[in-house]
């Protein structure tokens, strides 16, 4: 049993007391005295060319403090991206500007135009709508196969064609793979669609830009995953601010899902124009502004080959991808429908040949970027989906196919350039089994056709690449960054420990679950200990979180930060007990003499390490203080199985999921409470993408579903309880607390339960119904059924 | 601008609010209680749900002057005075049911007015009296299953904790 508050146990979260009591610290809830706000006048159209735009008689308004314009920023560097992916060629990707506000062209709606900062927001708004635009409306570029084809209207005018990159993976796999499925006894062929999805954290976006003309130092408070990316990247990039004189801080932020870590424009603007105007300058998205300005995620169309023996082993994947980018590179996302996705097309099978062709494509569009999950989702979508589709067409059972191809032994080099360090695959279709009681589904499946009511099961695995990432890996596959993650780790006089961290929370628990590893490395109360995160004035330099990276990466940095401070605390416990150091142990807080009943405790080392009367000064230096950077060996491997039963309404269409199953295996685990609720959290957004949730573009570039009266978000009654489990632990070799990383699985394992299940219930009764795609809306179930 | 007068947790208060003051703008950023959120701009999220004479009510939906001398409770005024939480707000963190927070001052307030009119409602009692209330981070798990808590019923037998 774990021991109170430490590692495994389920500790109530201490952040929980602030927001149930409204206590706590949104960006929105900042508020500097002499603020100013910002409205930004955003494109309506999404393809035009700007002619003029005048704003005299908007500067005239009641309030209005200054307009700018993309003229305003000329000569300022735009957003950057993040990570250049190298085509199947040899060449760069496609990298076109993007400017913090339009210049000559918008090119989706939204894309910003002007910026009204005025005394209160109402004044803004109002100025804003008095700007003059003349704007040529040209062509929108919506479809994917449209933009891509032949004289179709460009993005960019500078670019040579709407091809971001042609991308192949592994290329020198190409022409085997070809062959394989050429030769095969039998492949099974799917085209589907990844639906495009907008993130929605509950919280919107915010940003304060504040600075202080006596010092020069700029601070931006902001909702972001990484506040030292945002002030790497502003800093750096766009503003040219040094890093000594920019402070970046996200305090409370409202959910993330991906689509806060990327760096946007508005932050850009406010810490700009907090300069230029010489008073803080506030911007809160509105949830409309939101849809059509947060990046989206998925938006992937594909055909999926997988050859098979006559057993039923793979033989071959093949697999052609059209991602859709938007309008511009967001700060992540070439990596996403590559590096991201290609590497995880083997799943949990030992598939020997693989080929991966994504082709990415600007459009009219919002940006398109990492959302919960990115392209591990998409890769186990049709991957899951394509083996289900196979199963049927060999007349096997899906799990037995499954289980047939297994990769069983460990560590095992995928065809897809990534090793699997550990699993078990057997085990947690084993539990999933008994979890989802799978031998029961036919009793139910009775009772649903008793009460006329069609019911399915689908199951299905996955796996997913996470704590991203070696550096020097990544780096060499394109990313402009470092993403190791660091802690320092700061004990008090008292005993008592501040750590700073990289990583940020805004929903993970990292203030309770960091403190549970750090109170149990030295045995003391985790009440001793807080956590400090979001502030770049406060933290080392971290990478944030996402990519379910934060226990792995940064978790490990304040391990291997906590043993440089157990091991400075035992030379100074050594020193006050006249001992060898050798022989200091350190248990429940206490440093002791190996065989004497000599001992002193934590708060006596701590305090001597500050008032060093009695201390090895020639020895070391005072005080108790130590940072750790930690650059990962390889990603964690998280991995699954999932099911999903559900009833299918034959008169409406309409899906009610019955019940939903999830076995996995994260490793090792730190607050068994806080990831079950990572994983229903997961479960819950895959069935909202399985069922629900469509990001729809009409013809003309306009978002249908750009408001939660369109955008149909899960609600508490669209789902059941959930059951999950992660007893199956094969802990991750890497890494000092062998965890994995728990925070995407859900929403990456469940959209193909769901939809497998539908195939099941309508195939069950006897529909010709191979696929459907997502999301799953009664319309369209119903015309699968009756078409 | 004219002011607005009403008891909110219970405190007498004025603050000034124009005709389109929303009743969330003025308890966030007249009266500086900014436990009460606004998520969305079309009355759909919940986060800023708030009890207006007994009534659960989205903020975001109600002009401040509409609400001129009326009794208003918002996530603030839900604790005890000394701090201790009350039950609902209790069950929440003892099940886990919340994690950003940002929709969790609503989803309480809704919780309140659900088992004031409902106190001992079944599962899908809940799950629909919470269709004006989106969280995006729990799945809603925990949520119902705080509620259930809060209403004194044995939640035991609800799959993981």
């Amino acid at each position: 049993m774990p021991k109170d508050g430490g590692i495994g146990a389920s500790t109530k979260r201490r952040e929980d007391v602030r927001f149930l009591t409204g206590q706590g610290n949104y960006t929105d809830d900042i508020n500097i005295a002499g603020q100013a706000y910002v409205h930004f006048l955003r494109s309506d159209m999404a393809h035009g060319r700007i002619n003029a735009i005048d704003t005299a008689a908007a500067a005239a308004m009641p309030g209005v403090v200054r307009i700018f314009t993309g003229a305003d920023f000329e000569g300022i560097g735009g957003l950057p991206c993040g990570w250049q992916v190298t085509d199947r060629f040899g060449e760069p990707m496609q990298e076109p500007a993007h400017p913090v506000l339009a210049q000559g062209k918008v090119r989706h709606v939204g894309d910003p135009i002007a910026a009204v900062v005025a005394e209160t927001p109402e004044q803004a708004r109002d100025a804003a709508e008095a700007i003059v635009v003349d704007i040529t409306e040209l062509p929108a570029v919506v479809d994917m196969r449209a933009a891509l084809a032949e004289g179709a209207t460009k993005v960019h005018d500078d670019l040579k064609s709407n091809l971001c990159y042609d991308w192949g993976f592994v290329e020198d796999n190409r022409e085997a793979v070809d062959a394989a499925i050429k030769g095969a006894h039998h492949v099974t062929t799917l085209e589907l669609v990844n639906n495009r999805l907008v993130a929605n954290p509950m919280e919107p976006r915010v940003a304060v830009g504040d600075y202080n003309r006596a010092t020069d130092e700029h601070t931006l408070y902001t909702t972001s995953q990484n506040p030292h990316v945002i002030r790497l990247l502003m800093g750096a990039f766009v503003l040219g601010i040094p890093e000594h004189k920019l402070r970046v801080v996200a305090p409370d932020v409202g959910g993330g899902f991906g689509s806060k870590i990327f760096h946007y424009a508005e932050e850009a603007f406010c810490t700009f124009a907090a300069k230029a105007c010489n008073r803080p300058v506030k911007w809160t998205a509105s949830r409309s502004e939101a849809f059509i300005t947060d990046a989206h995620g998925r938006d992937h169309v594909t055909k999926i080959e997988l050859a098979l023996d006559e057993e039923g082993n793979f033989l071959a994947l093949r697999t052609e991808t059209l991602a859709n980018m938007g309008a511009y590179l967001s700060t992540f996302a070439p990596s996403v429908p590559t590096w991201l996705h290609g590497t995880l097309m083997a799943g949990n099978y030992k598939t020997p040949l693989i080929y991966v062709n994504v082709k990415a494509v600007f459009t009219n569009t919002v940006p398109v970027d990492a959302y919960r999950g990115a392209g591990r989702p998409e890769a186990t979508y049709q991957l899951e989906r394509v083996i289900d589709k196979a199963a049927r067409e060999l007349g096997m059972d899906p799990i037995a196919l499954r289980r047939k191809n297994f990769v069983t032994e460990f560590p095992y080099a995928t065809p897809v350039a990534v090793e699997y360090d550990t699993g078990d695959y057997v085990a947690t279709m084993d539990k999933l089994e008994e979890i989802a009681d799978i031998a029961g589904f036919a009793d139910r499946w009775e009772k649903s056709q008793d009460d006329g009511k069609l019911r399915g099961l689908g199951v299905n695995c996955y796996i997913e690449a996470c704590g991203i990432a070696p550096s020097n890996l990544v780096g060499q596959l394109g990313a402009r960054a470092g993403l190791y993650d660091a802690a320092t780790v700061r004990v008090n006089a008292t005993g008592s420990i501040s750590v700073m961290v990289g990583a940020h929370s805004h929903g993970q628990g990292h203030e309770t679950s960091f403190p549970q590893v750090v109170a149990e490395m030295i045995g003391i109360d985790p009440s001793q200990v807080e956590i400090v995160h979001g502030d770049s004035s406060k933290i080392p330099f971290g990478m944030g979180t996402y990519g379910s990276r934060s226990i792995a990466v940064c978790g490990s940095a304040m391990v291997r930060a906590t043993e440089k401070i157990i091991n400075k605390a035992k030379k100074i416990a050594a020193h006050l007990m006249e001992a060898s150091e050798a022989d200091i142990e350190l248990k429940d807080g206490q440093f002791t003499v190996a065989g004497t009943d000599k001992s002193v405790a934590w708060g006596d080392v701590t305090l001597a390490a500050y008032v060093p009367h009695n201390y090895p000064l020639e020895e070391i230096e005072p005080g108790l203080e130590e940072t750790a950077f930690y650059d990962p060996a390889n990603f964690t491997y998280p991995a699954g199985a999932y099911a999903c039963e559900v009833e299918v309404d034959p008169e409406t269409g309409k899906v009610t999921i019955c019940s939903f199953a999830a076995a996995d295996d994260f490793g090792n685990i730190i607050n068994p409470m806080i990831v079950d609720g990572q994983v229903h959290g997961g479960i819950g957004q895959g069935i909202g993408q399985a069922l629900l949730e469509n990001a729809v573009y009409d013809e003309n570039g306009q978002l249908l579903s750009g408001s939660y009266m369109d955008y149909a978000m899960p609600r508490a009654d669209d789902v059941p309880f959930y059951v999950v489990d992660h007893s199956c632990q094969t802990p991750c070799t890497h890494n000092p607390l062998g965890v994995k990383g728990c925070g995407e699985a859900g929403a990456i394992g469940s959209p193909p339960a769901v939809v497998n299940a539908v195939i099941d219930a309508l195939q069950r009764a006897g529909k010709d119904v191979s696929h459907i795609d997502m999301p799953l809306t009664p319309a369209r179930v119903w015309a699968a059924m009756n078409g | 601008m004219p002011k607005v007068s009403m008891t909110v947790n219970g405190k007498a208060v004025s603050a000034e609010a124009e005709g389109r003051t929303l009743l969330s703008s003025y308890l966030r950023e007249g009266l500086g209680l900014t436990g009460t959120h606004v998520g969305c701009d079309t009355s759909q999220c919940g986060a800023c749900v708030v009890h207006v004479d007994g009534k659960a009510v989205k903020s975001c939906t109600m002009f401040a002057a509409e609400a001129e001398g009326a009794e208003v409770t918002t996530i603030e005024g839900m604790a005890a005075p000394d701090g201790t939480l009350n039950a609902i707000q209790q069950a929440f963190q003892d099940h886990h049911g919340l994690q950003c927070g940002f929709c969790t001052p609503g989803m309480v307030m809704s919780a309140a007015a659900l088992l004031e009119e409902n106190p001992t409602p079944t599962e899908a009692e809940v799950r629909h009296y919470l269709e004006g209330n989106i969280c995006r981070c729990t799945g809603y798990h925990n949520i119902v299953k705080a509620i259930l808590a809060a209403s004194g019923q044995d939640v035991s037998g609800i799959a993981a904790e």
